[in-house]
């Protein structure tokens, strides 16, 4: 699998995105910068990392959604392409038009650094053929902003869909509001475009792929991925 | 030519930042608040006279960058 990682000003975790790429891929990613106009040409999969580009000015991901290689990206995403964001690329992914809604400072109005358990709605995306649907896994957020919203007619349009990959739960799977760490509505963490190839989720599944840290929950959804690509080739 | 655009948060869309504020006035013993909403507000100088112009390119300023419609009105104001 050739996967991309995007570079821009004030990124910070797109090096832990790396090395999780390459311990389960077996290739190490390209890393492509925001100023560049083309992604190479083999991309299988393009991820947008977290961190705080351009110092989240603004707006979260406002600025890099408008940089030169986020045309790249939409041009990769409308041929089918496989475009994952995680945390800060979940914001830029919503503020480049490629989700719908928006990410909101978190209710509480707290940074919230801690493991939180989610729930896979759905096994049968290219993101989550790892996981069984309903499974609980343990990953960690890290963000401010992360509260997710939009417009009632665009959350019934997602639910309608199924395009709710993930929502924060109870260890148990339970749908709580003590659970739902930032007040996303319907406790939702992560979705997929109308074509179900792009995902944008807060919480980081890149933190928690080898077993020294902990938990290797994370593994499910970058394995599930390579499958994904093995079965398509 | 100078220029503001004031971009505020649609009603409806909760708004935490404004909420803390909002008790923070209360914590002050500031009497007859009942709701603050937090907003931006963007100086901009421009070149030209033309004021059409220049609230014309503000809008698409705002659309483009400055405000995320989805969550956010914006006004555009070309100062005399």
């Amino acid at each position: 699998m050739n996967s991309a990682v995007v570079v821009f000003p004030g990124i910070n975790r797109e090096r832990d995105m790396a090395r999780t790429l390459k311990i389960i891929t077996g290739r190490a990613p390209a890393m492509v910068w925001h100023t560049d106009t083309q992604l190479p040409p083999g991309t299988d999969l393009v991820v947008i990392p977290g961190g705080f580009s351009y110092g989240d000015y603004l707006r979260c991901g406002a600025i890099a959604a408008r940089s030169p290689i986020m045309d790249a990206v939409r041009g990769y995403a409308v041929k089918g392409g496989l475009v994952l964001g995680v945390c800060n690329g979940f914001q830029i992914l919503c503020e480049a038009g490629l989700l719908p809604g928006v990410l909101m400072r978190n209710e509480n109005l707290r940074f919230i650094c801690h493991d939180v358990y989610l729930r896979v709605e759905r096994s049968d995306t290219p993101f989550t053929r790892g996981y069984n649907a309903g499974q609980v896994i343990r990953v960690p957020v890290a963000h401010g902003e992360g509260n997710y919203i939009a417009d009632g007619e665009t959350i019934a349009r997602l639910e309608g869909e199924g395009r709710v990959i993930f929502r924060y739960c109870s260890p148990d799977g339970m749908i709580d509001p003590n659970w739902n760490h930032n007040g996303a509505i319907n406790a939702i963490a992560g979705i997929v475009s109308e074509r179900g190839n792009v995902l944008g989720m807060m919480p980081h599944p890149e933190n928690h792929v080898e077993a020294a840290i902990g938990s290797t929950d994370g593994r499910g959804l970058f394995a599930g991925l390579v499958e994904t690509l093995d079965r398509a080739a | 030519m100078k220029a503001r655009v004031t971009v505020t948060l649609k009603s409806g869309i909760l708004d935490p930042q404004g909420k803390a504020i909002e008790g923070a006035l209360r914590s002050l013993g500031v009497e007859g608040v009942t709701s603050v909403r937090q907003g931006k507000v963007f100086d901009i100088e421009l070149d030209g006279a033309d004021s059409g112009r220049a609230e014309a390119l503000l809008k698409q300023v705002a659309d483009k960058l400055l405000a995320n419609t989805v969550i956010e009105n914006y006004r555009v104001e070309v100062l005399p």
